[in-house]
């Protein structure tokens, strides 16, 4: 389904990704874990093709995605859909507006840009919004909302694209325990429902384990890890932390290793 | 306390006390020189002035003088003179507003293709960049002067005028406004698939729009003293009336184009302010 074929990324002499290659071949909830310069983000961009690979190719469902171009480049982002940690809505705009322009691509430029969007649009974004309990800051500008309610409108966003996969750069690493908690969650939901991949970089070593079906570990650009959760040894994930490893184990970090249960116990 | 610190940090203590001493000398050596500069400034101009500094200064209240006294001679009916002159003034706001209308169109498409962080291209960026130096390197009243020669007295040399020196100007604030906005909205339009044109209507636009507007009505502002001067030379409009008042003494009607003018100024800039607040949502 997914193939990364030998990708590379030079910056100036530093190997951001080295001859990373993967395949995914069911929809399952990746988690790319590694210290920070470990290339992750520049891996996702790569896949969106926010950013150019120096060589190699991806190919999905035969077609390799990094030769294509203008209209073909941007129906491919509408199906790979991208969340940030910076949440990257536009601020000054109402919630409802910032989900719909998941749609942009569909839409056609002087459709979206004069905001003539259809009733059907707007009801699949409230529904969007709805689901992750956003419905009601519908008319809010995006940039009055906390983090957290900011990346659930992303996730929204997301979803309106109607995507193939999901990549999720670092998306609970600005969010407090709880909304890091429900992110995840959501993300896992959406894995579950609409039987996608998705792809997410993650800084903890929990919050990897507990959410997803397959860890790849990236270190210095290349892929040193990539197996189910529960064969990653803990001196192996040390070695891929490196010097960020005490943070990385750090429970406290994210809530998420609370657990389920747990979780519902002390709330 | 500073045996305490270790050997490196008082490297770097010393290193900071020997860099701010080289600063205060060299900021009180600049001002000396600053002194100096104006002082023989001075100098040189009492010396090539036809009389001196000193003898003209007291005479300069003259004028103004002369103005009141004679609008107060004028009496009552003064008042009626601001009706008299309030088209004159409606044709000057009006090739104010139209040349800054026309020319923020311009500034606007210039200042697109003059930011880095919209065109990847460098040479497309330096060419929209110079073509808006030269644009706002003529002042206004030198291409009027062209134009008024080439196509007669009227109010259109002034408005191409205009037009042309605005375009320059605002397109370089603009686009100043627009490589300060934040990327990441712009990135995650991007990751949707949106158009280049849907990512700078909803990316950057919406970000850089109140700068866009104060400056746009901060030139509207410059326009009209702009359009005001113009008159002057032949582009009609309450300057003209204010450089016939002026060249046949009348006081009354100097005075009366002159608040004209100033009040109009004064509105505008509450206004823009109000405007301004609003749009950025501390009004709503």
């Amino acid at each position: 389904m997914i193939k990364v074929e030998k990708l590379n990324k030079y910056f100036g002499d530093n190997r951001a990704v080295n001859d990373v290659t993967f395949e995914i071949n069911k929809p399952e909830m990746i988690g790319i874990i590694g210290r920070s310069g470990a290339g992750k983000s520049t891996l996702l961009r790569i896949m969106n093709r926010l950013t150019n690979a120096s060589s190699g190719s991806i190919f999905i469902e035969g077609r390799d995605i990094l030769s294509l171009t203008k209209k073909d480049k941007r129906a491919w982002q509408k199906n790979c859909a991208m969340i940030f940690q910076q949440f990257n809505l536009v601020p000054r705009l109402d919630v409802l507006t910032n989900v719909i322009l998941g749609r942009s691509n569909i839409q056609g430029t002087i459709r979206s840009s004069l905001k003539l969007f259809t009733k059907d649009e707007r009801i699949d974004a409230l529904m969007a919004l709805d689901k992750l309990g956003m419905a009601e800051t519908a008319l809010q500008r995006a940039e009055t909302l906390s983090g957290g309610q900011q990346q659930r409108v992303a996730i929204c966003r997301a979803m309106m694209q109607q995507p193939k996969m999901i990549l999720a750069d670092e998306p609970i690493a600005s969010l407090d325990p709880l909304n890091a908690r429900l992110v995840m969650e959501s993300l896992r939901n959406i894995h579950r429902e609409k039987k996608i991949t998705i792809l997410a970089n993650l800084h903890t070593l929990d919050t990897a384990k507990n959410y997803c079906d397959r860890i790849i570990g990236m270190r210095l650009g290349e892929i040193v890890f990539d197996d189910v959760p529960s064969s990653l040894k803990d001196d192996v994930a040390r070695e891929i932390y490196g010097a960020e490893a005490e943070e990385a184990f750090e429970p406290t970090v994210t809530s998420t290793s609370l657990g389920d249960e747990k979780f519902a116990e002390a709330g | 306390m500073q045996s305490s610190l270790p050997e490196n940090l008082i490297k770097i203590e010393n290193n900071l006390k020997s860099l701010t001493r080289t600063r205060s000398i060299y900021s009180f050596l600049s001002i000396a020189a600053l002194i100096a500069v104006i002082y023989s400034g001075l100098i040189v101009a009492e010396t090539g002035n036809a009389t001196s500094i000193w003898v003209g200064l007291p005479k300069f209240f003259d004028y103004p003088i002369d103005l009141f006294v004679g609008s107060w001679e004028y009496g009552y009916r003064w008042n009626l003179l601001l009706l008299e002159y309030l088209p004159d003034l409606i044709s000057t706001i009006n090739m104010a507003l139209f040349s800054t209308a026309i020319g923020t169109l311009l500034a606007f498409f210039l200042s697109i293709f003059s930011s880095r962080n919209l065109i990847k291209s460098k040479t497309t960026v330096l060419i929209f960049r110079r073509i808006m130096d030269i644009c706002r390197s003529f002042p206004e009243l030198v291409i009027a002067l062209v134009l008024l020669y080439l196509l007669g007295k009227s109010a259109l040399p002034a408005v191409i005028a205009i037009i042309i020196h605005t375009a320059g100007a605002l397109g370089k604030l603009f686009s100043e406004a627009i490589e300060n906005v934040e990327k990441n909205p712009i990135e995650g339009l991007e990751s949707c698939g949106a158009s280049w044109f849907t990512r700078i209507r909803f990316g950057v636009v919406t970000q850089a729009l109140p700068l866009f507007l104060t400056y746009t009505i901060l030139r509207f502002e410059i326009n009209i003293r702009a359009s005001t001067i113009l008159g002057f030379v032949g582009a009609g409009g309450i300057g003209e009336q204010l450089y016939t008042n002026i060249q046949w003494k009348y006081e009354a009607d100097t005075i009366a184009i002159m608040f004209l003018l100033v009040s109009t100024i004064i509105a505008l800039d509450y206004l823009s302010s109000y405007w301004r607040k609003s749009l950025i949502g501390l009004k709503s």
